[in-house]
């Protein structure tokens, strides 16, 4: 139980500070699902928010008429490879391959670049057309939900910076393969939470 | 670090995930993917009968990655984050349904 987790670590000697150093994680991996679970909460709430204004329009423009599916694909698409990538970088990791796990995240944070910027065009897009959030409580509650999931992944790609930076500089010690354990959980939430806002917000709203 | 044929790895799944894993996740999740969306691009089916599909599909998808990609199964390990997300799912159940269920109310009202 204590050693399984911790092979890679060179840095840490004994048996006992790794028992230690283990428990603590599984603790701190616990604090952070916590969080996530309150981040469910609050997206849940938005998502409610956004299924009972969704048709109040003001007689602006509909969802039906603003979406556009290929675009929703293409950003699906770039979350969904990126979940993948991030995975293959933890595989990467613990196998103790340095350069490799740097690879995939580099690959993973372009994927999520290329989903913000799909999403930002969008939401300029939108603007342009006089359909922002001011516009109705259809469109305020759309921006409101798509773009606090936005806000997360662009917290999400900072971190991953961050943690390529910690990489290069320390290499995979306890403290980095800890907060890659962490960042894990977090990117592939991110990419849950999409799949409910692609299903009723983009699919739901497209056939409306 | 550059060595590591020497360090041990017992049996963890949760601690080693497998490539072959996430390519099992990631597929089931693309074909999930794909299937409501081609179906509302094609709208070979009823809105109403879309409509479910997609949310199927929807809760299908989050099951996958929740069992590719975050790793979560009944394990010792596991045990907790398994009860706050089950907890996490009441509270969510409440909220949503009893906010929809206010407001459908409330509409039917005025």
């Amino acid at each position: 139980m204590s050693t399984e987790t911790v092979g890679y670590e060179s840095d840490i000697k004994h048996d006992d500070e790794i028992s230690r150093a283990s428990r603590a994680d599984t603790e701190v991996n616990f604090g952070f699902w916590i969080y996530l679970m309150s981040d469910v909460i609050l997206f849940s709430m938005l998502f409610v928010a956004y299924l009972d204004l969704s048709w109040r329009t003001a007689g602006g423009p509909t969802s039906s008429e603003l979406f556009e599916l290929p675009l929703v694909f293409a950003e699906t698409m770039a979350l969904l490879i990126s979940s993948l990538t991030f995975g293959l970088a933890m595989v990467a990791m613990h196998a103790g391959n340095r350069q490799r796990v740097m690879m995939w995240l580099g690959v993973t944070f372009g994927l999520g670049l290329c989903f913000i910027s799909m999403e930002l065009y969008e939401f300029n897009h939108l603007v342009a057309e006089g359909a922002g959030p001011q516009r109705s409580a259809f469109l305020s509650a759309f921006f409101a939900l798509v773009g606090t999931h936005g806000l997360h992944v662009t917290a999400g790609l900072i971190w991953i910076a961050v943690m390529i930076g910690q990489i290069a500089t320390k290499g995979l010690n306890a403290h980095v393969v800890s907060r890659m354990a962490r960042l894990s959980l977090f990117w592939h939430f991110l990419d849950l939470v999409w799949i409910a806002v692609f299903s009723t917000v983009y699919l739901a709203g497209v056939m409306q | 670090m550059s060595d590591h044929s020497s360090h041990s790895h017992t049996a963890s799944t949760v601690h080693a995930p497998t490539t072959s894993a996430y390519l099992t996740g990631f597929v089931a999740a693309l074909v999930l993917t794909i299937i409501p969306f081609a179906l509302v691009a094609l709208g070979w089916f009823s809105v109403g009968a879309t409509l479910i599909i997609v949310a199927i599909a929807g809760a299908v998808q989050v099951v996958v990655h929740l069992r590719y990609f975050l790793h979560l199964d009944m394990g010792e390990e596991q045990r907790w984050n398994t009860i706050s997300i089950a907890f996490s799912a009441v509270v969510m159940f409440v909220l949503v349904g009893g906010t929809i269920w206010l407001f459908y109310s409330l509409h039917a009202r005025m």
